[in-house]
């Protein structure tokens, strides 16, 4: 849709925003005065029923929506463009570290992505930084994080082997209680210790983070240099991805008047196409036209380079499309809960997991050529649909069946797929049978795992954290992603789930965010 | 090949709240205790039309499905060991067969139990949930219907033999929860283990039969005061 006057007016009479907020509002309001990159007749009748979706990122992509600077590297040889040298001790880390992230775009307009910390930081801390100092340092530096980049798609990554940097990371969150940054752990088989994992449970009981991610499979799937950025995107560091399109496979049901078999053979291929064709037509925009990568700092001090982007092909509304073509089948099944139709539903991720994978797309040379698959978990404006591969809230069968059934859609999704499993307080007695349960999600090829606790302050909403006493403050909040946050609980069922949470968002076409 | 069957009640392909990790408890059907607090009293009779009758080949199905997620077995009941023929051949199997080695076999009993049973199972059996009504053996009568002495002789057994993983202890107020109670209850499990875990199981009301369905259950302060008790008297792994 492109912007009225009206609407900028409006912005900026609104109170509701910071300063900042307007600003970004603004920019994505000039930037829809534009015409969307070209579509043919096709991909635009298809986007415009929402049965194909571009995550309004905008009409004019002049930066990537993801973007995964090779912080180590620049920390190793310091910057030309920000006049850094290479940082020689721990102070000049975090400075140099906190310049960077201010000069890093993505999709929110904060970064993504600070880096895995625990291993960007320890060549810094030696022998002569005690505890106590580290504490101190480090605390200063993670009050920086939220207060300067509030934006819950902030992200930051641990690595597999429990060390000094990794601990006091997970004590500071425990103590600040803070919704910056987002943080995942990478949990390896043999090297991640049991005493690591409940360190980390024991974090998730105070504040609902770290999210869990399977290092094994994301190693083989995106290389060893990889992050977990944003909410359950999983990328590959240096790189990023250009844009995010989604498919509504409910809508694809819906559209579709003939069998299942014909929606398989038809169907589904033309709007896995039609996703591709907005895909296409947004990243040659990006790369051809705004000149991102002929620009950015990051590109030509070889931070990031292009041939580690690739662009993600979401799906979501599973569970609805499983369900409407049982329905047409004259079976009753529901996905979650039948044999029949979660086997309807492993066919539907892995046909789709085949097409994109031979569906070709410019500039992704990341991932030879191709989008990265992802179960896309939503954004606030979702309605009546479920976010990515989940089962509806409210109707999670019980956790073996939960864990069986979604796990076998992880393999398919490289670029993350997030299922929320919401454990009630006797976890808390018990984290050691948590560090169980992660452990064979992970033996059983899930790819993420994030659970939450009802008793402690933070809501998750689609991978992103919202303070519940920061919900009661609205309309004025600090943090942009408050506001999204607000969106998704009043238009899914966040707050009326029985045990397992589970919710959706990503940016909002209003608040160009 | 499979010599016994077994009358199970009911399972949990996960528990967090029957030993150490995620486990997998099997519910047998009969127990030797009439407890006038049993949540599960349907247990109770040694037969029951509810029940079902499983071999030690269905058991290891269902562990099998809740495989990888567990760290181990629990048995519970009713009284498990009642069939202690059948959790021998059960847990025998667990620890020789490559495929279920690494779990470990836990019993969670009310310690009525002969010390031949024990015996017989304790080479299999990595650990044991023992409940204590009461030491004292006139209440313990009228709570279970059966006197403490065989109760007080396993947790002295278990304890010697490093199998006891911990002692249950099922407060309900005003009938076994009294400061003098507590404390009387802490020094002889001390006196057995200094290092003893204990762990308070809070009386419910829900699923018990009469008179125990009208019983008062522990509100937040008593819950603390019970603790507190217990802490002050030496108790120092109390969960």
């Amino acid at each position: 849709m492109r912007t009225r006057p009206e609407e900028v007016l409006a912005a900026i009479r609104e109170q509701k925003y910071t300063y900042r907020q307007k600003l970004q509002v603004l920019a994505g309001l000039a930037e829809n005065l534009l015409d969307e990159p070209a579509l043919g007749p096709e991909a635009a009748a298809a986007l415009e029923a929402r049965i194909i979706c571009d995550m309004y990122e905008g009409h004019a992509p002049y930066r990537a929506r993801y973007i995964l600077p090779d912080y180590a590297l620049a920390l190793r040889k310091g910057s030309d463009f920000l006049e850094l040298p290479p940082a020689t001790d721990l102070d000049e880390a975090l400075a140099h570290l906190l310049i960077m992230y201010s000069n890093v775009p993505s999709i929110t307009g904060f970064p993504v992505y600070f880096g895995d910390l625990d291993s960007l930081l320890l060549p810094y801390v030696g022998p002569a930084i005690d505890d106590e100092t580290l504490h101190r340092k480090l605390r200063l530096f993670w009050i920086s994080l939220d207060r300067m980049f509030p934006d819950a798609f902030a992200h930051t990554n641990l690595s597999p082997v429990y060390n000094r940097v990794a601990r006091t990371i997970l004590q500071l969150e425990r103590e600040l209680l803070q919704v910056v940054p987002n943080i995942s752990l990478k949990v390896h088989p043999t090297l991640t210790s049991d005493e690591y994992l409940l360190d980390a449970i024991n974090t998730v009981f105070a504040n609902g983070k770290p999210h869990f991610i399977n290092d094994d499979l994301m190693q083989h799937d995106l290389g060893e240099h990889y992050a977990a950025v944003s909410c359950y995107n999983s990328l590959k560091v240096g790189g990023g991805s250009h844009t995010l399109s989604r498919l509504n496979l409910k809508q694809s049901v819906l559209a579709h008047h003939g069998d299942v078999d014909a929606w398989f053979a038809s169907t589904l291929p033309h709007h896995v196409e039609l996703t591709g064709e907005l895909m296409a037509s947004r990243i040659r925009f990006l790369v051809e036209e705004s000149h991102f990568f002929d620009s950015s700092w990051l590109a030509r001090e070889g931070l990031i380079s292009l041939d580690r982007f690739s662009a993600m092909f979401g799906i979501f509304g599973l569970a609805e499309a499983v369900n409407l073509l049982m329905e047409r089948s004259g079976r009753s099944g529901t996905y979650g809960h039948d044999e029949e139709a979660d086997a309807l539903s492993y066919r539907i991720t892995s046909s789709i997991a085949q097409l994109v994978a031979e569906l070709p797309l410019p500039y992704c040379a990341g991932n030879n050529g191709h989008a990265f698959l992802h179960s896309q978990s939503g954004i606030d404006l979702d309605l009546d649909v479920t976010a990515g591969t989940r089962i509806p809230i409210g109707s999670e069968p019980p956790l073996l069946r939960h864990l069986q059934t979604v796990s076998r859609h992880h393999r398919f999704f490289q670029s993350g797929v997030s299922d929320i499993l919401h454990f009630d307080d006797m976890a808390v007695r018990n984290p050691e049978a948590i560090v169980d349960i992660i452990r064979g999600a992970f033996a059983s090829q899930m790819r993420d795992f994030t659970f939450n606790l009802n008793s402690n302050d933070f809501i998750r909403i689609t991978g992103y954290m919202v303070r519940k006493s920061d919900l009661a403050k609205l309309p004025a909040a600090r943090h942009s992603s408050t506001f999204l946050g607000a969106g998704s609980v009043e238009n899914s069922h966040v707050t009326d789930r029985a045990l397992k949470r589970v919710v959706s968002h990503e940016s909002s076409p209003v608040a160009g965010l | 090949m499979s010599h016994h069957q077994s009358l199970v009640s009911d399972f949990l392909p996960f528990t967090w709240v029957d030993g150490p990790g995620n486990r997998l408890v099997i519910f047998f059907q009969g127990c030797n205790f009439d407890c006038l607090a049993c949540h599960n009293p349907q247990t109770i009779p040694l037969q029951s039309v509810a029940a079902h009758t499983w071999t030690v080949e269905d058991v290891l199905q269902r562990v099998r499905t809740s495989m990888p997620f567990i760290r181990g077995i629990t048995v519970s009941g009713g009284e498990a060991t009642l069939q202690w023929p059948f959790l021998v051949e059960l847990f025998t199997r667990i620890k020789q067969d490559e495929e279920f080695a690494h779990l470990t076999t836990f019993i969670d009993s009310n310690g009525h139990v002969e010390p031949a049973v024990w015996e017989a199972l304790l080479p299999v059996t990595d650990g044991v949930m023992l409940d204590l009504k009461a030491v004292d053996g006139t209440l313990h009568t009228e709570l279970t219907g059966h006197s403490n002495a065989l109760v007080l002789d396993s947790i002295r057994y278990l304890a010697a033999a490093g199998k006891l993983y911990e002692t249950r202890l099922m407060l309900a107020p005003d009938r076994n929860d009294s400061d003098e109670q507590l404390r009387t209850t802490a020094q002889w499990l001390l006196g057995v283990d200094p290092l003893m875990r204990v762990k308070i199981n809070h009386f419910h009301a829900h699923g018990t039969r009469s008179p125990a369905s009208n019983w008062a259950e522990a509100d937040e302060a008593r819950r603390q005061r019970n603790r507190q008790v217990l802490l002050e008297a030496g108790v120092q792994y109390l969960c």
